[in-house]
């Protein structure tokens, strides 16, 4: 099923159209695919062009611009249920094809030529000679479009679920100046001890704490056995010796 | 001038949880103050050829170029060698790869993100091309050196979207500049003094759009007296938090300063080494 948009004004629909074309202009002169008669409109005011599934809108400097989702554009990946607003109008896109891209390619590195845009937009409904020439940009278009709305999108660095559900992990110190102090885990990385002597990583996983030897000449000691040079997996109520102060490992609640 | 023992440098490269192959590759040479990274990308599976081409070529040709004239003398124009000598390598490279893309269908398509680190002279020049980064770590501060050329560091740039919006952009993989896909290629090139203490790191966007800035950071302080559990730590921290894509770092460490040898008997000297 091809991709298509619906015209509409004031929550009336005026028209279904279907992006069958490469390029779909729209505008205020007759001569445009998608022809809206209205004084907020330019003569030549956006385009749409269309690869296989994928959809890519394009404002042509229009005097009273284009907008996507309350959102004014220059250039835009339309996806399914955008709505394109041109003065009082409105082109929802509708695109229930499901794609082949996934959302690994999606986030694959691509090259986005910075004469792309200008090179689709002067392209005639013709072939084009410069085709080749667009075809990494193309594929940009092909991945990003042709991406179903995610429910949320690709979020940096979002916490992994499992930590929340992992209880929370503390130390108690058990000797020294500092016996019955007690810390919280909660961070992705503890350090511990003293910088330039001797020092130990806690870090927090998705599966559970690790205790790495940092710097010193001796490793820390974990239920009487000294680490290498390798992360151990602590377990509760394990106790840690480091710089002759011995702390236990729990996990809390 | 062997800086080796003035830079401690390490590197690690993962292919990620997601993908199968590690388009990335990493190359450096401590003695020589080099440090290479590149994000390959296009083609099917071609990406590593890129970037494998681009660290091959670009370590190789510079070791070259530095054991002739050193980076810090310049050249007739009065410009740096070390930029004269990146431009005109980073082109060959560039011409390359593109070559190769261009005759090979297999490789049809292909490109590469780069940045390099060159130290001399108790300084850094440092090119970049694409979404790969570089990063110092001095004291407390850390913050990224270079700009990405993608598609959403225009639109920050340009006041289009906020950089809270970038996080959680779709665009965020759109590069405008790669090495390897158009004739010719323009780098961009800096110099930054470097102090003893300071700890660079250079890294594909596997590891930036994983890991936010102030983890990064983190890690780093945390573990600065162990240059290589950082770099494992920090491909782990990538990877925990899902690591969709190749991760790959290099870590540089300042270790004490090295101004360049200047003078007759300072060549003498090298001369008799």
């Amino acid at each position: 099923m091809a991709a298509k948009l619906i015209l509409s004004m004031d929550g009336l629909v005026l028209k279904e159209i279907p992006l069958t074309k490469e390029r779909t202009t729209i505008g205020r002169k007759p001569h445009n695919d998608i022809q809206i008669d209205n004084l907020a409109i330019s003569g030549e005011h956006s385009v749409i062009v269309t690869i296989l599934n994928d959809s890519f809108l394009e404002d042509l400097n229009s005097t009273n611009g284009t907008y996507v989702n309350g959102q004014p554009i220059k250039k835009h990946f339309l996806q399914n249920n955008d709505v394109v607003e041109l003065g009082k109008y409105k082109l929802k896109y509708i695109n229930e094809t499901p794609t082949q891209t996934t959302a690994a390619d999606f986030e694959k590195t691509m090259v986005l030529r910075p004469d792309l845009m200008k090179k689709t937009a002067e392209q005639t409904a013709a072939k084009s000679p410069s085709m080749s020439d667009t075809q990494v940009g193309m594929k940009a278009v092909d991945t990003h479009a042709g991406m179903a709305p995610p429910p949320q999108p690709a979020a940096p660095a979002s916490p992994p679920p499992a930590p929340q559900a992992m209880p929370v992990g503390a130390i108690q110190i058990l000797t020294g100046a500092n016996a019955g102090k007690e810390l919280e885990l909660t961070k992705n990385l503890t350090t511990l001890g003293k910088p330039g002597v001797q020092v130990a990583v806690i870090t927090r996983r998705p599966h559970g704490y690790f205790i790495t030897h940092v710097e010193g000449a001796n490793f820390p000691v974990v239920n009487g056995t000294a680490l290498d040079a390798h992360p151990r997996e602590l377990k509760d109520h394990d106790v840690i010796e480091l710089a002759s102060v011995k702390m236990e490992f729990f996990l809390k609640g | 001038m062997d800086l080796s023992q003035a830079l401690q440098i390490v590197s690690r490269s993962d292919a990620g949880m997601v993908r199968s192959h590690n388009e990335d590759a990493v190359f450096y040479n401590a003695a020589r103050g080099m440090a290479i990274l590149a994000d390959g990308m296009g083609g099917y599976n071609a990406g590593e050829v890129a970037s494998g081409m681009a660290t091959a070529l670009l370590g190789s040709e510079l070791e070259k170029a530095f054991q002739k004239t050193e980076p810090h003398q310049l050249d007739t124009s009065g410009k740096l060698y070390s930029h004269s000598v990146l431009e005109g390598e980073i082109a060959r490279a560039n011409t390359a790869i593109y070559q190769a893309a261009q005759s090979q269908p297999q490789y049809a398509g292909m490109g590469t993100t780069l940045v390099v680190a060159l130290f001399f002279d108790n300084m850094m020049t440092v090119a970049h091309i694409g979404d790969s980064r570089l990063y110092r770590l001095r004291g407390d501060e850390f913050q990224a050196i270079t700009r990405d050329h993608s598609l959403l560091q225009e639109q920050i740039d340009s006041g289009m979207i906020t950089a809270e919006e970038a996080r959680n952009s779709q665009n965020k993989n759109l590069v405008t500049r790669a090495l390897g896909v158009d004739p010719a290629v323009e780098p961009e090139i800096r110099d930054y003094d470097t102090m003893p203490g300071d700890i660079y790191l250079l890294c594909s966007d596997g590891l930036n759009d994983m890991v936010e800035d102030e983890e990064i950071a983190l890690t780093l302080q945390a573990l600065s007296a162990n240059l290589d559990l950082a770099a494992t730590q920090l491909i782990q921290t990538a990877n925990d938090s899902g690591g969709r894509d190749n991760v790959s770092v290099v870590l540089v460490r300042i270790a004490r300063e090295y101004p360049a040898a200047r003078g007759w008997w300072a060549r003498l000297l090298q001369w008799f080494k």
